[in-house]
């Protein structure tokens, strides 16, 4: 899960990362009144969950309370990368004498939270990596024993020479590794870390991603969840339970499990088609979820024809076989469907399909091309 | 012959008395895995179906039976610690079937269970089975058959699937692992390629990746370098939009975006066969055999 630039910085402060004042905005005037209450020139900031924000537009100076409500006013509701900005971040501008990053990520190959600075912040830290590898320094924690004050001081050093200036990165380290593990994160990032010109370090942007494992222990940063910044679709995907990512196709998908998912989305493309989704009901299903399913692919215009592709193992095919007849009884379909199904309970799932009109295919392949068929009008290989 | 497991496996089930445990323990029992013990603190003394003895602990279900692995079907919260003391009782494989343990959980869990020489299968995996010796997990048995082909795979419906096609046109296995799809999990795919190299049986091993990460890449390089047998690959998400999860920090760090296509031309660089649908492992296999 995602969480806002305001709310990680809410975080961070609580853990005592010294952060500018700022605070969040969802009208013009809240912005005008926030930029009154910090008195200096502020920096008003789109909170959406996409990279670029700068690059699109959505990050803007304002040297008057006035400025930052006729800069917050054009920010809001501004487009960035598909989704609307619904609140700005205004906060204090402070001025900059150098950045550098910071970032904490759990790390698949060393199978733990690694530490990665470099001087060379506020920009692509992607880019520093490409050309300039040796301004990065890479640190792996072991999560037993925690970041020890040597490491922590070895990191500071990396990115300032001056003590003082390195003493104080050096705690800063310490509190993000501690809100990065208080908080089940799986990335906390401190993009720039500034000295500002009287030698203070602080941090002026901040991003944090929790592992969704995490949420059934941590309900306080479960609470943190934005649905308005999110797909309604997806939103409602994720409250039935069931994984959904939208695409650009037209073949809608519903599977069980998240590798024989994308498989079937591959072969779709394979076969000449395009996907319309991700949509994994996950490992035991119950009618309900199919239901669900259903009603999430059929909002979609573009969806021109469905497929089901389910192997029952734990998943019970009778089970999704009564779904679908109970979703379709509810509202009729308007594009055609393929159901491939095999595995547990087989032959009833069949024989409920059957009675109630549909037809079951067993063969995987076949069964993807004739959605791709159906969805392209029949013009497909 | 097979790998991990066997005729000869014993296996204590932790969670033996919830609702998937239970399912899974009559399943397995009825593969005729040899399930010796089960453990629900709390139930000690009992028996699940008049048959299998309930332990408080591992470390008396252990002790008590000399049992060698251990499956776990505990809720996600307490799963690290359910590895940790199977770790801890001694026994040597550890499959955790539970899906959604956190993930910095598993930072502490993998060395304590390395420390202890221990070898744990997932989390968030299907288990293994060796057709026709034992299966421990909850991968379908009727959908495999005994033969030459190892099956190594991250995922779990994929598999059922590519085995189901493989045991159609009439090539069995000697094991098939699901090795989870989590981001830190205890076995990967260059242990199971070692595990089917030793393993006088397999003939040529299927294996069946994920976007994500660079787990494939190292296993391609370990074909290339240390593999006799023939090894054929399969990547899934070849069409999926990139970077929903980790975003591009963990990319640096791996040094590789885990995108279907580097993985897929590590494949063909280390002269393995690549599938580009499932059911080309019927014939890829057949030509290799």
């Amino acid at each position: 899960m995602n969480i806002h630039e305001y709310q990680a910085k809410e975080i961070l402060r609580g853990f005592g990362v010294p952060i500018p004042p700022g605070d969040v905005a969802t009208t013009a005037a809240e912005a005008e009144q926030i930029a009154r209450r910090i008195g200096r020139t502020v920096v008003v900031k789109a909170q959406v969950h996409a990279g670029g924000r700068g690059k699109a537009g959505g990050v803007k100076l304002a040297k008057t309370p006035e400025e930052a409500r006729d800069v917050a006013s054009k920010i809001l509701g501004m487009q960035i990368k598909g989704l609307t900005v619904q609140k700005v971040l205004v906060a204090d501008a402070a001025e900059i004498a150098s950045e550098a990053y910071v970032g904490v990520i759990l790390d698949r190959a060393s199978k733990k939270p690694v530490f990665m600075v470099s001087p060379a912040g506020g920009i692509d830290i992607e880019e520093v990596a490409a050309k300039t590898p040796e301004k990065i320094m890479r640190l792996p924690i072991d999560t037993r024993y925690g970041l020890m004050p040597f490491q922590a001081m070895e990191l500071g050093f990396f990115l300032y020479p001056d003590a003082a200036k390195a003493r104080a990165a050096a705690k800063i380290m310490k509190q993000l590794y501690d809100a990065f593990m208080a908080n089940g994160a799986s990335l906390a990032e401190i993009n720039p870390l500034v000295v500002t010109p009287n030698g203070e370090v602080v941090a002026l942007d901040a991003k944090m991603s929790i592992d969704d494992n995490e949420l059934d222990r941590l309900p306080g940063i479960a609470a943190l969840r934005d649905e308005s910044a999110e797909a309604p679709s997806e939103v409602q995907a994720r409250n039935a339970s069931l994984t959904f990512i939208k695409l650009d196709g037209n073949v809608g998908c519903v599977v069980n499990g998240a590798g024989l998912a994308m498989a079937t989305m591959d072969l779709v493309k394979y076969y000449g088609g395009e996907p319309a989704n991700f949509l994994d009901i996950g490992g035991s299903s119950n009618p309900e979820k199919v239901v669900n399913a259903l009603e999430i692919i059929t909002a979609d215009p573009s969806v021109k024809a469905i497929l089901f592709n389910i192997f029952g193992g734990i998943t019970r095919t009778d089970d999704v076989a009564n779904g679908i007849v109970t979703a379709t009884k509810q509202n009729p379909l308007k594009v055609p469907i393929v159901i491939r199904l095999t595995g547990t309970n087989e032959e009833i799932a069949v024989k409920i399909l059957t009675e109630n009109g549909f037809s079951a295919m067993t063969d995987m392949d076949e069964a993807v091309q004739r959605a791709v068929q159906l969805a392209t009008g029949g013009k497909a290989a | 012959m097979s790998v991990f497991i066997d005729k000869n496996t014993t296996v204590i089930v932790q969670g033996i008395t919830g609702r998937d445990g239970s399912f899974h323990t009559r399943q397995m029992i009825e593969y005729g895995t040899r399930v010796v013990a089960g453990v629900t603190p709390g139930k000690g003394g009992q028996k699940f179906d008049d048959a299998v003895p309930i332990f408080n602990t591992v470390a008396e279900a252990a002790k008590e039976t000399a049992a060698n692995t251990s499956v776990i079907y505990v809720p996600p919260m307490y799963a690290a610690d359910a590895m940790m003391e199977a770790a801890d009782a001694g026994v040597t494989l550890i499959v955790a079937i539970t899906e959604g343990v956190p993930v910095l959980d598993m930072t502490r869990v993998y060395p304590f269970v390395k420390e202890r020489g221990a070898r744990l299968l997932g989390p968030n995996c299907p288990g293994l089975i060796s057709p026709g010796k034992s299966k421990v997990g909850i991968i379908p048995g009727r959908i495999c058959a005994p033969g030459p082909v190892g099956v190594v795979s991250r995922s779990g419906t994929l598999t059922y699937e590519i085995v189901y096609q493989l045991t159609r046109a009439g090539i069995g296995q000697t094991t098939c692992v699901g090795i989870g799809g989590d981001p830190i999990n205890g076995t990967n795919f260059i242990d199971c390629l070692t595990a089917f190299e030793e393993d006088p049986d397999t003939q040529a091993v299927a294996l069946m990746g994920e976007i994500g990460g660079t787990d494939e890449q190292n296993a391609a390089q370990f074909v290339k370098e240390h593999m006799t047998k023939p090894v054929v690959g399969f990547i899934a998400g070849q069409t999926a939009p990139p970077g929903r999860r980790m975003g591009h920090a963990g990319a640096i760090i791996s040094g590789s975006a885990g995108t279907a296509a580097e993985k897929i031309q590590a494949f063909e660089d280390a002269g393995m066969g690549v599938a580009r649908r499932p059911i080309d492992f019927v014939d890829l296999i057949k030509a290799r055999l």
